[in-house]
């Protein structure tokens, strides 16, 4: 078996008194596109500054090729950084920023300049090689700490947050330029951000981290429709989280009652409730339906409409079950403009029970 | 609306005022020293530039001038290469007595000049480097050393924390980064600290005269020459003394201020 390219084995970082991450272990393998996504101060930005060797470990090991990476300072490994700043030398040109990692690595200047523009050129910014980096936009920016990132032809590429300081638009037109770039180049990327659409959009794998601790790893499908625990639940997506006791346990099912009614999810095989449990399940907003007519079977909760929140063609609609409880459903504009929820007194959320996803005690 | 604009004119009058009031000697000091009458009165003589001659042909002067310039030139580097290695050290490590050091490096400018001469003099008389060069040297790069530290923290904190790891990421070691990031972030601080040092050496008077000894710097002189006698040769050597300042802290706000519109 090939060795992992990046392995954090057991790896903490202390700050004074302050954990910034606790006990990670995850490995990332050569060509992966992984995010690692989570909210401010969960340590994911810690996480990639160990990797690049700007922060060392308190405790644990981190590995590159199998080899112990703790001591190796940061100029002297192959994992360029780009920066949520971009931190493009100011005083320096577009070509300049480029050529630095190279002549770092003591290659000739013509060998440099040669490389530097070839980079500039493939990133489209050709143009402004002799510009000043004042002088150039955003977009132009982002592409030069690319440039400046991948001339010196790393293995893997560490990316913190890089698109945050774009506008939307842009940030879309970026997304696409780096899956392109990772496809093409067949590197590692690992990639930083509290966005979810970001991380969703471009890895292949997400890391999800809250205070320091990993919450979950898996693709972005597997995070989305079965999320682990009730953290990434909540910070993943439109999810309706209801919890309720076990009343009784079956083969794949589990009947859940609490103040909203009593409800059956299928469990998965990991999972093992017993019954007197206080447990959650999560209705993802995408897989619940409602009607003005109260269904015959099935897990319904009857509601009534708070609000609305119109984006494009799908709509979500906020709903308030009668023990005062916030639940979401999302549906497409043109099924909603079907049905007469305004008449309605009481609307009746529903879904299948295979829609029901057990998360477990936590 | 007339009560403000009398208020304008009436502030503007009174910065006028201000003006006149820091630059009239300079002025007429200059303008005397192209007159020909030995006592500054008016009506003026004619134009002469016999003062400027004199001071051209007195070899004292000519001395003095070499030292104050041996002087200014030590003083800018000492005082700009401490001031940037504080300023970076402030800028690079966090430590316990921070607080405490900043306070020390800065602490020399609100000593009374004329306490850290007498202070310096006893203190070199020990040492038994008194009356040198290199005495005043150290004096002047110890009070100016401050200036250099303030100008080029302020640039410091101007710099994106990532950079100087954004240079390590690249694969530059420490002196690399220093060399190839910080140096230059930092260059306009330096050259205009530098300029400022320089100028604040050239015209200091207090420290130089106590601790010169037979070395006399351009100050020094004025005043040995205006001591019981009034000549005009002042207001030459005066002028040019104006002028060397006046050029080094117009170079120093000149590239400080183009470098900032370029930023922006």
């Amino acid at each position: 078996m090939v060795a992992p390219l990046v392995e954090f084995r057991s790896v903490v970082k202390r700050f004074d008194d302050f954990v910034a991450v606790e006990d990670v272990n995850f490995t990332i393998d050569a060509g992966e596109f992984v995010a690692i996504m989570g909210p401010s101060g969960c340590g994911k930005t810690t996480t990639l500054r160990m990797l690049a060797g700007l922060e060392a470990p308190s405790e644990g090991n981190i590995l590159m090729d199998g080899r112990v990476m703790n001591d190796v300072p940061a100029h002297e490994r192959d994992t360029p950084l780009v920066w949520q700043s971009l931190a493009l030398f100011p005083f320096l040109t577009a070509r300049e920023n480029v050529e630095f990692g190279l002549q770092m690595r003591g290659v000739g200047a013509a060998e440099c300049r040669r490389r530097a523009l070839e980079w500039l050129d493939r990133m489209e910014i050709s143009e402004f090689a002799e510009r000043d980096i004042a002088s150039l936009s955003g977009g132009q920016k982002q592409r030069v700490a690319l440039a400046r990132s991948l001339v010196i032809e790393p293995r893997i590429l560490l990316l913190d947050e890089p698109l945050s300081a774009l506008d939307a638009n842009l940030v879309i037109r970026m997304q696409s330029v780096l899956t392109k770039l990772q496809r093409e180049l067949g590197i590692t990327f690992v990639y930083v951000t509290h966005s979810q659409s970001e991380a969703f959009a471009m890895a292949d794998r997400v890391v999800i981290m809250s205070r320091g601790h990993i919450s979950q790893i898996g693709s972005p499908k597997d995070i989305y429709r079965a999320p682990a625990n009730r953290f990434v639940a909540e910070f993943v997506g439109r999810n309706n989280i209801i919890s309720g006791a076990v009343t009784k346990t079956a083969a794949k099912t589990v009947t859940i009652e609490g103040s909203l009614g009593s409800f059956t999810v299928q469990t998965g095989q990991h999972d093992a409730p017993r019954k007197g449990d206080v447990a959650r399940f999560v209705v993802a907003a995408d897989l619940a339906q409602i009607s003005v007519k109260k269904p015959n079977s099935g897990n319904v909760i009857p509601c009534s409409l708070i609000s609305e929140e119109f984006i494009g063609s799908v709509v979500t609609l906020f709903l308030e079950a009668e023990d005062g409880s916030e639940l979401k459903v999302q549906l497409q504009e043109r099924e909603l403009s079907k049905m007469n929820l305004k008449s309605a007194t009481t609307i009746y959320l529903s879904w299948a029970d295979e829609h029901g996803h057990y998360i477990g005690v936590d | 609306m007339t009560d403000n604009r009398t208020l304008r004119w009436f502030l503007f009058a009174y910065l006028a005022l201000v003006f006149v009031f820091i630059f009239a000697p300079i002025f007429f000091s200059v303008v005397f020293s192209f007159n020909s009458d030995r006592f500054p009165t008016i009506p003026l003589g004619s134009f002469t530039l016999k003062w400027y001659q004199t001071v051209w042909n007195d070899p004292d002067v000519w001395e003095a001038a070499r030292t104050s310039l041996t002087v200014s030139l030590s003083t800018a580097t000492i005082a700009t290469a401490l001031g940037f290695a504080t300023a970076y050290t402030d800028y690079r490590y966090s430590f316990r007595l921070k607080p405490i050091y900043l306070g020390l490096v800065l602490l020399p400018p609100t000593i009374p000049l004329i306490i850290m001469a007498l202070a310096m003099l006893a203190w070199f008389a020990k040492l038994g480097i008194s009356g040198q060069v290199m005495s005043i040297i150290i004096a002047h790069s110890v009070l100016t050393a401050p200036f250099a530290m303030a100008i080029i923290r302020l640039r410091l904190s101007q710099m994106d924390p990532s950079l100087e790891a954004a240079a390590w990421n690249l694969g530059a070691n420490e002196w690399s980064a220093m060399r190839r990031v910080i140096v230059p972030f930092c260059r306009p601080a330096i050259i205009s600290s530098f300029c400022l040092t320089a100028a604040v050496s050239f015209d200091e008077f207090a420290i130089s005269w106590f601790v010169s000894g037979l070395n006399k710097t351009i100050p020094v002189i004025i005043l040995e020459i205006v001591t019981g006698n009034i000549d005009p040769q002042v207001n030459a050597i005066g002028s040019f003394v104006f002028l060397v300042s006046m050029t080094l802290v117009i170079i120093a706000q000149v590239v400080l201020m183009t470098r900032r519109k370029k930023e922006n």
